[in-house]
């Protein structure tokens, strides 16, 4: 049995090589539809990561809570207009809910900055120093502010890229440096590493933070003292977010005094939900390209079908010859099965390696990340194999159902 | 002793289209191992529907026909199929080798269906090659061959399993006189030689005299059938003692 598979997989591509132009014609519908494949699932899966990157650089595992709506006379307000949320509302959280590894708060508002002979419009954020652990802030130089600032309305600021490139000049340390906000002078302590853009598009890098407490008093002069434009907290766990958000809706209801028939006055989102539209896109993206690619096997699979038709019918009194001398219908099938499957695989084995030079040259060329998973690869593979094994079981049933005296006599 | 062939009152009705064609009508014939047959008959007088039927192709409408005591009527495709591999072997007027594979591996092509391993296929078809005179041409490809080489590869094919019947249809129908007359020599030794039986079907009377016998086939019906040398040859006849 061994011996005759051998011998027949030597016979198919003995076949093949024969008709060189006519396999490689053939085989070129699989090898584009397997190429097509792995290179739009490298692509897919390297804006995935790239996607999966850009939100991680809001920190991990974190919750964000936004005031409500407010509503006067039946006219809305933006969203978080309503100033519901508020530090105690924070602290409390931080007591009752254990599951937040912690909590912070931030307000935030658009003021011109001034430095020497030149000033910058942008946010400033009143912001609790945990905050800045929260969403994860790195530093190029200097450091964090901490709880002692908030406590005493420290006049300190942290600046991010996009201010020290609009403040300073080139080389100037601005680490020590004091800027005016709203003409409250304030000394530079920190510089934030780069974030980039965030997942909406924003400029996560022209930011100002100062802590909560220096805002409330000095620069933003608020008639609610005490609440927040948003909250903030993290969990340990990914797994835990939900149950965290729960806690945190029961405490704030709470604390708001909500009836069960009232619906909430804040939003809570997770970077999960986030991340979700994001994944959401790509996926989509990448099952249209899949079923482009389907498409393409398909197309690539009825040519063999078409191919191998024509190849039975030309081979007619070889068939008749082979069941003259003793074949049996399942060796005539399994010739021609694996003429079939041999056509399919070698076009696979092509699609794949031209589907990993599109991918390489996409990121050498266009600068998109890609990744080529080994999964893509066995997946294209055995579909290749399949399409083989599928659109050959025509044609070779064909041959094998043939009677061998009228093959015998085929001309 | 069982004999090699036997047919009794063999039909095969073809209907084609609402007309039914009767290509054996009745037909009885009993062939012993080791004999040389020679069948003969115009074209359409059914020698062809017989040869297929006596080499396990194709099955009588009615009758019965045993080979070495086995009914072939009733049997399926794949069981043919078995039969024709370990019993039978075909030599064909148009060779019917297969294209662009070498003489080896043509002659190699029913131990292929054996399950041989491949050892075995080669050294069995090699032999085969050298008993038919074409030692040294294994790997020439058909096209690399005269006429009356490519009919000893389809012997060598035939020979191959060792089988009890070799069905020759015309074989040297293509050949020119001398190419024929050694596929003959041929033919008739491994008849003498090996006690092959061979069944031969021919149009030319100089083909028929190698043959021991001479079977005349008209209307699906044996006309004339008649021994024209000694069977079996006098040299093997057991003496019966007095």
């Amino acid at each position: 049995m061994t011996a005759f598979v051998w011998l027949t997989i030597m016979t198919a591509l003995r076949v093949l090589r024969r008709n060189r132009l006519r396999a490689g014609l053939t085989m070129l519908g699989i090898v584009i539809g397997v190429a097509a494949v792995i290179a739009m699932v490298s692509i897919g899966e390297g804006a995935k990561r790239a996607v999966q990157e850009q939100i991680a650089t809001m920190g991990t595992n974190v919750i964000i809570i936004f005031p409500g709506v407010t509503s006067s006379s039946g006219v809305r307000g933006s969203q978080g207009s309503a100033m519901t949320l508020t530090v105690s509302d924070a602290l409390e959280m931080r007591k009752r809910i254990p599951l937040l590894t912690d909590t912070g708060w931030a307000r935030r508002d658009v003021m011109q900055t001034v430095y020497g002979n030149k000033n910058w419009n942008g946010p400033i954020n009143g912001v609790s120093p945990s905050y800045i652990t929260i969403r994860d802030w790195s530093f190029t130089s200097g450091g964090s502010f901490t709880q002692t600032d908030l406590d005493s309305a420290a006049r300190v600021a942290l600046i991010g890229q996009t201010i020290v490139e609009n403040l300073f000049e080139l080389g100037e340390e601005p680490v020590g440096a004091v800027i005016r906000i709203k003409n409250v002078p304030f000394r530079i302590i920190g510089v934030l590493a780069p974030k980039g853009q965030s997942s909406q598009g924003t400029d996560q890098d022209d930011v100002i933070f100062i802590p909560f407490s220096t805002a409330e008093r000095k620069v933003f002069g608020t008639s609610f003292i005490g609440s927040v434009g948003a909250m903030f907290g993290s969990t340990d766990q990914v797994e835990d977010l939900s149950q965290a958000v729960e806690q945190i809706r029961e405490v704030l209801r709470g604390r708001h005094r909500l009836q069960t028939e009232q619906s909430d006055d804040f939003t809570i989102r997770t970077q999960v939900d986030i991340g979700k539209v994001q994944e959401g896109t790509s996926e989509t993206l990448t099952m249209m390209l899949f079923a482009i690619a389907s498409v393409s096997l398909l197309v690539g699979g009825i040519g063999i079908m078409n191919i191998l038709l024509v190849s039975v019918t030309e081979r007619t009194r070889e068939i008749g010859v082979r069941m003259a001398v003793g074949a049996k219908r399942h060796h005539i099938m399994m010739q021609f099965l694996i003429e079939a499957m041999t056509l399919s695989l070698v076009g696979g084995v092509l699609g794949i390696g031209l589907g990993i030079a599109g991918a390489k040259l996409t990121t050498v060329i266009a600068g998109w990340p890609t990744i080529i998973s080994g999964d893509v690869i066995t997946i294209a593979f055995f579909f290749s194999l399949v399409v083989g094994l599928f659109f050959g079981l025509y044609p070779a049933n064909k041959a094998a159902r043939m009677n061998p005296i009228e093959a015998l006599r085929y001309e | 002793m069982t004999s090699l062939i036997e047919c009794q009152d063999i039909w095969k009705v073809y209907s084609v289209g609402d007309v039914e064609v009767q290509a054996l009508r009745g037909l009885s014939l009993t062939i012993e191992q080791g004999e040389f047959v020679a069948i003969m008959g115009s074209s359409g007088s059914g020698k062809s529907t017989l040869m297929n039927m006596l080499g396990c192709l194709d099955q009588p409408t009615k009758g019965c026909y045993r080979l070495n005591g086995v009914e072939v009527g009733g049997l399926q495709h794949d069981e043919l199929a078995g039969i024709r591999n370990q019993q039978i072997g075909f030599v064909f007027q148009s060779f019917n080798l297969i294209p662009r594979t070498s003489a080896l591996e043509n002659a190699q092509l029913p131990l292929f269906y054996r399950g041989l391993s491949l050892k075995d296929q080669r050294a069995q078809a090699a032999a085969a090659l050298a008993r038919v005179g074409l030692h040294g041409r294994e790997d020439h490809y058909p096209t690399q061959l005269s006429g009356g080489q490519q009919q000893r590869v389809a012997i060598a094919r035939a020979l191959v399993t060792s089988p009890s019947l070799l069905l020759a249809d015309e074989p040297t129908g293509n050949l020119d006189s001398q190419s024929s007359h050694e596929i003959m020599e041929i033919l008739q030794a491994l008849n003498h030689d090996e006690g092959i039986t061979i069944i031969l079907v021919t149009h030319e009377l100089n083909v028929a005299a190698y043959a021991g016998r001479e079977i005349v086939i008209q209307d699906g019906q044996i006309l004339s059938n008649r021994r024209t040398k000694v069977f079996p040859p006098s040299s093997s006849v057991e003496v019966a003692p007095r």
